[in-house]
């Protein structure tokens, strides 16, 4: 299944090849977890702290459980702030 | 100690300028800078007073850490009665000047009255004095701190001043320092522009005194390695500035669109953090030129920008080909998201202009935005736009009124009137976003519904910046909230209203507090100042100026009813995203925020509270 990733701040830079406005169509097992996806893109866990299914925010001890399906957009933002 | 312990009052009809000690027992209650004056303010300001009115008055107040080596420690507010609402308004502005003015020996400068003819304050340490500012009225902020600077001979001279918006009574005016630091919202600049006052310049050479030096350098050199440490504060901000939170807040489908007609912004990318330090096609440069940090800063996030020198603002304009402050997040939304542009050089340039004739960009953005749904709706029309095809996205329509409203000229000058009273005018008062009448900043509450309750009791109207429950609700700083529960949500509110308060109070910057809590600043102010303080004595003073505040508005005619939110944000639900089918539930949080506040069903602090907290 495809799933659309979007990397921001920092970790922008594991995008993989051909990402557009930061997002990436990720072609995955049916099923996958985000922390399957984040291990797969080399991505750093501990950098990994906004992590949003379809805008919704998943909590750190829901992230080896919660699988995605086709179509789904994966977002994830090291630590930030602003106001 | 930390306090200089006095107080400059500059009373603008007389043309006197006379010290007074500062008022040590309510230092002791209220700390300093927004509680310290907001305390000096109701005291001596009639709550029914005309914010315009030679009867009010307006205070440039620092706090005991301003100056100081502690981090942040730049700051400095305005207090005064808004002209933008009528409330209470505190506007706090980091640069340099406030570290300028507390060097100079002065806690606090009150001024009242109203100058027969246009006049600046000149300090030199002691020696302060009114002076003729026939030559610099009418002029920017820009140029006028450029002249006063040339005419004194003195490049270090630090200035706050108004721009032209300001002396023709745009009503979201700022007070602008440093070229582009301001004390923001609520018109505070609106009101020194009603005095004949167009700017206080200052340069101190005195030196700031702390109770024990020792503990100080080791209380702020401990808390400066906090902010280090921390992620946001040690990386997210310096690199990305606030701008990043473009893209989560769209993302999470709370960043309020063409008026806050939906809540996702299909542009959001190209106006973010993300955009702004990518290369240009044009000229392969980004808009970020470089971070910037205000007085004592261990942070850093300003944003200093440059526009592209071949698009249409500035390619004929080199005097604005230039690297200057650049957008902030609020900015950002409110000229972007709020008005549909997703230019961002365009963005850039209405937020330079922002900076050089002093105005809110928030209420700027969120007022234009506004007359577009009027415009395209046919509630008003090019005869009353002077020409100006107000659709949502164009522009060219926003970067024209903007300079239309630093000038206060032509439909310009309508939205100088702020949204409510904009839309008012035209028979629809339900399309102004507003609370108290101050335009919303840039999260939409039906998304995050703590934000809803923020909104609607904030004292000194629409405001992220008095309870920023984002922090939780969506950062998941300090710990994660659910956005779209109201669980909570009034205790979260309450205690993120009273910290900022104490913080507010201190002389440091609040965006610490993504970082610090509390346990961090007691022992700086406990290190600096007289007297006793830990966390809990700062929290009790966040209380109690939060109460203090509600007083004031209270007299001045405020009720609970003012405790609302517009009928879009209650009873449209979201369109689109993940809060999609959701209304804020203020209905829910109100009544629980009330009571936990100790205040009656009609929000007024019971003899209980007031008495508890010695008010």
């Amino acid at each position: 299944m495809k799933v659309e990733l979007k990397l921001y701040a920092s970790l922008s830079r594991f995008l993989p090849p051909g990402a557009v406005d930061h997002k990436a169509m990720v072609e995955v097992p049916e099923g996958t977890t985000p922390i399957q996806l984040i291990d797969d893109m080399k991505l750093p866990r501990e950098s990994c702290f906004l992590v949003l299914v379809n805008g919704v925010f998943v909590p750190p001890e829901e992230r080896n459980t919660r699988e995605m399906h086709e179509g789904d957009a994966l977002a994830i933002w090291p630590p930030i702030a602003g106001g | 100690m930390a306090w200089a312990k006095n107080i400059l009052r500059v009373n603008l009809t007389k043309g006197t300028c006379t010290n007074e000690p500062l008022n040590m027992e309510w230092a002791d209650k209220y700390l300093g800078q927004r509680g310290l004056a907001t305390k000096y303010f109701v005291e001596e300001v009639d709550p029914k007073v005309d914010p315009l009115s030679p009867d009010n008055k307006l205070i440039m107040t620092t706090g005991p850490l301003t100056g100081t080596s502690a981090s942040t420690a730049g700051r400095y507010s305005v207090v005064t009665k808004g002209a933008l609402t009528g409330a209470i308004a505190c506007s706090n502005s980091g640069g340099f000047f406030g570290n300028e003015m507390k060097n100079a020996g002065y806690d606090m400068i009150i001024f009242e009255g109203k100058a027969k003819t246009p006049v600046y304050l000149f300090i030199d340490d002691d020696d302060a004095r009114l002076l003729d500012a026939g030559e610099i009225w009418g002029k920017s902020v820009w140029d006028t701190e450029d002249w006063i600077k040339e005419h004194h001979q003195d490049p270090m001279i630090r200035v706050a001043s108004i721009g032209v918006s300001g002396e023709k009574g745009v009503l979201f005016a700022c007070v602008v320092n440093d070229y582009h630091r301001a004390a923001g919202r609520s018109g505070v600049g609106t009101v020194m522009g009603s005095k004949n006052l167009k700017a206080v310049a200052i340069r101190g050479t005195k030196g700031v005194q702390v109770k024990d030096y020792k503990r100080f350098m080791e209380a702020t050199a401990a808390a400066k390695k906090v902010l280090a440490e921390n992620a946001v504060t040690g990386e997210g901000l310096p690199a990305y500035g606030t701008q990043v939170l473009m893209n989560v807040i769209n993302e999470t489908g709370a960043l309020p669109t063409r008026n806050h007609q939906t809540v996702q912004f299909e542009g959001a990318h190209a106006i973010s953090a993300e955009a702004m330090v990518e290369p240009r096609k044009s000229d392969g440069k980004p808009n970020l030129v470089r971070n910037g940090a205000c007085f004592g800063c261990t942070i850093a996030c300003g944003r200093i920008s440059s526009i592209d020198r071949t698009h249409y603002t500035v390619a004929e304009r080199p005097q604005y080909q230039i690297a200057s402050g650049g957008l902030e997040y609020e900015a950002a939304w409110a000229l972007g998201a709020a008005t549909g542009v997703d230019d961002l050089d365009a963005l850039t340039f209405a937020n330079f202009i922002c900076n050089e004739q002093g105005y809110d960009p928030i209420s700027f953005g969120a007022t234009v935005a506004a007359a577009m749904e009027m415009y395209e709706t046919g509630v008003i029309d090019d005869k009353v736009t002077g020409g100006i095809e107000l659709k949502f996205g164009n522009e060219r329509a926003l970067t024209e009124l903007a300079e239309l409203c630093g000038r206060g000229e032509g439909f310009g000058a309508e939205i100088g009137l702020g949204s409510r009273r904009l839309c008012e005018k035209y028979g629809h008062p339900e399309l102004s976003m507003a609370v108290k009448s101050q335009e919303f900043p840039a999260y939409d509450s039906r998304g995050i519904q703590g934000m809803g309750l923020t909104y609607a009791t904030s004292n000194r109207g629409a405001c992220h910046l008095r309870s920023y429950t984002v922090a939780s609700e969506v950062l998941g700083i300090p710990e994660k909230t659910d956005p779209h529960s109201t669980e909570g949500k009034a205790g979260l509110v309450k205690a993120f209203q009273d910290a900022t308060a104490a913080f507010d109070s201190s002389g440091t910057c609040i965006f610490t507090s993504f970082a610090w809590t509390l346990e961090d600043v007691a022992p700086q102010v406990d290190a600096a100042c007289e007297g006793e303080w830990t966390a809990e004595k700062l929290l009790e003073v966040g209380e109690r100026v939060w109460n203090l505040e509600r007083q004031f508005n209270n007299a001045a005619g405020f009720t609970a009813k003012d405790d609302n939110l517009p009928a879009r944000l209650l009873k449209d639900a979201a369109k689109v995203g993940p809060a999609k089918g959701l209304t804020n539930q203020l209905d829910k949080m109100l009544p629980e925020y009330y009571e936990l506040r100790g205040w009656t069903s009609d929000g007024v602090p019971t003899n209980e509270t007031l008495n508890r907290l010695s008010l």
